[in-house]
């Protein structure tokens, strides 16, 4: 039995988990990480990358360690086919185990704390809706766009442009633009998931969500807040196109929506529309 | 059949006297004129009635059940009988029974036939999600149909491994003949039975589009449907408080000479750490319905923002209750699996105390964390590093449990059973639930994680690949013992090998789809996810069809081709196994009294340390 010694197990375990580990990183870091979730297009989004990718590696040795552990215990400690009722040993515990697991684990915990919390105030966060005054606010100009959602749709307003009010949203590329999320009634939530944005649409509520446009592409719009009938309805795509392209479209759209500007109401960071109660 | 034994109260008489008091409370409700309501006029919908309805219907069902009895004796000053129906025959399943093991056998059938109910909805969800265009159902009957899935899961697993399992064993694990008060746990199975059965009738008011979160303001826009909802969860919160409040007074006051908090098996401090939570946690649920209720009906404005309301105000009153609702959810299978491991590694419980203080840091913990369900709702956008913080710490109380399963693990005598299998699948299952829960603690991944099928898929592997993994493996392990005949070991095998990979093979793509930008609760989907959708769907029903091996199994191996257990078919050392199966009425003919060791494995336990049992006679 001199084989099957506590030592014995142990080094193997550690030898297989070693061993699991130094196949596993190079693929999540290398392979996997870069093409997490939600891609590359803006600095938000590639913030977001970076922050799945780190998880995904802090997750690897534990991940590894706890399946190696359980796949070696059942090979080596799995009692013999028809064999008698035996009892192993009564082990109750292991001081420096339990020591070395909670120090591990706390380790892990905080730098994930610690890390989540710099990337959050490094603008990696900037994407999430964080109310009417975010707390890691870019510097630099921004241009304004309010999403307004309601029952089933999103339109957008440019309160630079005059206010106008479109059904489809277009931005220039490479500028800071501070997205105003509200809705006109129920819960919903603005997700343009190649932009990595996403804001909760809160009746009476300013949500504001940071993001640099980067590159000229179209990406999705989502609504991820269950809000009704039409919910899985309640999408729609957005474009990032060229500044002369934009300036084109937004002069367009003033023109177009001219005669009917004056029935809007008056920009505000929130609108409360009637009937504020249950219309049946 | 003569006129007395029609009048016993049963559930039959339960059924009729709630029928009827529904209808009663409907024309009360209807007599109460609420003139300044306009729309009760224009809609025809008058939520007043219904809660009247459903709330004179729910006291009429317990009336008929016999719950009124012994108030009503004690009143007139007669003698009332101070345990009821204990010992007369398959009648005492059907009726108001005291005896904590006919509870627990009712919960086991009655929380497994609604969760029956919740799987079928989720097969009709998965056969809508087929196609992503095609409507099999409208958008209504589908968001109805993901509102009753999550709403019975959530609502009736809260009681799911509690109801059965520590009503059955808490007691005879303390060495206890009872509950503390036996008459309000067999209303907390009969409130739960209520509540199901109104969850239901949603379906006769056209349904809510809510999901399980209910919520405001779409939930004050919804139809009378709606109504059926928040009657059912405040039943459900209600039948959680009195179901804590029951396990710790038990535990707290039952407790057998010997039986010290240090000697309580693993599986008790499950309980009472879930128990704690369902104490403190209930009660804001049912205030935030009573509210919501109040919002619907006399127009009070708590979370209508034009009333000077808002809906953060219910988004965080739920949260404060939903979070430490999915503990509720996930201890107890906990429990479970730390107090199956030992028996099947044949090894004491390895770090009991690290394993008490996890479950207990869970229970705190999950207090502090409610707001990562709200990260990107812009509310308090400034404490969102608290709350990533608190989050992420919870996975330490977690790995103590992890910590403890493997090292109980260690140099075992490990014997595969199903029970064993069930738990083993739970540490896999689990680990994928923790770990894909840290993509949800962190913020910026948050971003693109949340509210889509990553959150969905993320509680489904803690809650469906955790706790109602544990829940077989505590039905594989106990039910031999609650009717004293076994489960085929060969079809139990089946039914797990084809649940865990179908679970996995469900579960493990949703997580990409998730991740690739899939809202949940949506009707229709992006084209290019179709492919994945239709594998999710058929792993999906591969996995309902497991649970037809089971019930099969049951079926068969309980009625039909019975193998007697014995007292002790696992070989296993806890007191309960010491019985004999089933347990008698009385549990046991004295008090036993409790040596120090509740997992003497592998030492021939000195006598003194081993606890002294006299088995009541068996029941003829």
């Amino acid at each position: 039995m001199s084989m099957w010694s506590s030592r014995g197990h142990g080094w193997r375990i550690a030898a297989l988990t070693i061993i699991g580990i130094a196949i596993v990183m190079p693929l999540v870091v290398f392979v996997l990480g870069p093409n997490m979730p939600p891609g590359k297009s803006t600095p938000v989004a590639e913030g977001q990358v970076t922050d799945n990718t780190v998880l995904l590696a802090v997750m690897v040795p534990f991940t590894v360690f706890i399946l190696v552990y359980i796949g070696y215990a059942l090979w080596a400690f799995r009692a013999k086919k028809g064999e008698e009722l035996q009892d192993g040993a009564p082990i109750r515990g292991h001081f420096r185990a339990q020591l070395v697991w909670l120090v591990t684990t706390t380790i892990a915990v905080l730098f994930l704390a610690i890390f989540g919390t710099a990337e959050l105030l490094a603008d990696n966060g900037a994407g999430g809706g964080g109310g009417p005054n975010p707390v890691a606010k870019p510097s630099g100009a921004t241009i304004p766009v309010q999403v307004i959602a309601q029952q089933w749709e999103f339109t957008y307003r440019y309160p630079t442009y005059g206010g106008v009010e479109t059904a489809t949203l277009v931005l220039p590329v490479g500028k800071q633009i501070a997205f105003h999320v509200t809705s006109l009634d129920a819960v919903h939530s603005f997700w343009a998931y190649e932009l990595g944005v996403k804001a909760d649409a809160n009746p009476g509520v300013d949500n504001v969500a940071y993001v640099t446009t980067k590159k000229v592409h179209s990406f999705q719009i989502r609504c991820a807040e269950l809000c009704g009938l039409w919910h899985g309805y309640m999408f729609d795509t957005g474009y990032v196109v060229k500044d002369a392209e934009f300036s084109k479209w937004i002069a367009a759209r003033q023109a177009q929506f001219q005669p009917v500007s004056k029935y809007l109401p008056k920009y505000a960071p929130s609108y409360s529309p009637d009937p504020s109660f249950r219309a049946g | 059949m003569n006129a007395r034994s029609l009048l016993r109260f049963n559930l039959l008489t339960g059924v009729v006297l709630g029928i009827v008091g529904f209808y009663l409370g409907w024309w009360l409700g209807h007599l109460v004129k609420a003139p300044s309501i306009a729309y009760f006029d224009d809609t025809g919908q008058n939520d007043i009635a219904l809660f009247f309805a459903y709330f004179v219907g729910v006291v009429a069902f317990l009336v008929g059940l016999g719950f009124a009895n012994y108030p009503i004796q004690r009143l007139l000053g007669k003698p009332p009988s101070l345990r009821e129906k204990e010992t007369a025959g398959i009648g005492r399943y059907f009726s108001l029974c005291t005896d904590h093991k006919v509870v627990g056998i009712q919960y086991l059938i009655g929380i497994g036939t609604f969760i029956f109910i919740g799987g079928l909805n989720a097969m009709l969800i998965r056969l809508e999600l087929m196609n992503p265009t095609k409507l099999v159902w409208n958008g209504n009957n589908y968001l109805t149909l993901v509102g009753i899935h999550g709403t019975m899961m959530m609502g009736m697993m809260t009681s799911g491994i509690i109801g059965p399992f520590a009503n059955y064993l808490v007691p005879i694990m303390i060495g206890a003949r009872r509950m503390a008060f036996p008459r309000i746990e067999a209303l907390t199975f009969w409130l739960l039975m209520a509540a199901g059965t109104i969850l239901m009738t949603t379906l006769a008011f056209g349904g809510f589009p809510t999901g399980w979160t209910g919520y405001a303001p779409l939930s004050e826009q919804a139809n009378m449907g709606m109504d059926a909802y928040i009657a059912f969860f405040a039943l459900v919160g209600l039948s959680m408080m009195l179901l804590g409040l029951n396990m710790c007074a038990t535990v707290i006051t039952m407790r057998a000479p010997g039986m010290t908090w240090g000697r309580l098996p693993i599986f008790v401090w499950g309980t009472i750490s879930t128990s704690i939570l369902m104490v403190l946690a209930a009660p804001v649920l049912v205030s935030t319905l009573i509210m919501l209720a109040l919002d619907r009906t006399a127009q009070t404005g708590f979370f209508n923002v034009q009333a000077g309301g808002s809906p953060y105000l219910y988004e965080n009153l739920f949260w404060i209750f939903g979070h430490p609702e999915v503990y509720i959810l996930a201890l107890p299978g906990m429990g479970i699996l730390l107090e199956i491991l030992p028996v099947f590694a044949r090894k004491p419980l390895w770090g009991y105390r690290l394993a008490v203080t996890g479950m207990l840091g869970i229970s705190l913990l999950s207090f502090l964390v409610w707001q990562h369900h709200l990260f990107v709702s812009g509310i308090n956008a400034d404490l969102r590093p608290f709350y990533m913080l608190s989050t992420e710490l919870i996975s330490l109380p977690t790995g103590f449990i992890f910590l403890c399963a493997l090292g109980t693990l260690w140099k075992g005598r490990i014997r595969l059973t199903v029970p064993m299998l069930f738990s083993l699948a739970w540490l896999f299952n689990f680990l994928i639930g923790g770990l894909s829960g840290v993509f949800l603690s962190d913020v910026p991944s948050d971003v693109t994680t949340h509210g889509s099928f990553f959150s969905m898929a993320h509680f489904h592997y803690t809650i469906m690949g955790g706790l109602i993994f544990a829940f077989f493996a505590g039905i594989y392990y106990w039910v031999p013992k609650m009717t004293g005949y076994m489960l085929d070991e060969r079809l139990g095998k089946i039914h797990f090998w084809v649940m865990f990979i179908a679970f996995n093979s469900t579960f493990g793509p949703l997580l990409v789809i998730g991740f690739l930008g899939m809202p949940r609760r949506v009707v229709t989907y992006a084209g290019y996810l179709q492919g994945a959708n239709e594998w999710v769907s058929i792993s999906a029903f591969v996995l309902g069809g497991s649970m037809l091996v089971f019930l099969a199994n049951l079926i068969w191996s309980q009625l039909f081709a019975r193998v007697p257990a014995g007292s002790n078919p696992w070989g296993s050392k806890s007191i309960e196994f010491q019985l004999p199966s089933p347990v008698p009425v009385q549990n046991f003919d004295r008090i036993p009294t409790f040596g120090p060791d509740p997992y003497p494995y592998g030492e021939d336990a000195a006598p003194a340390q081993r606890p002294v049992i006299a088995p009541a006679r068996p029941t003829p």
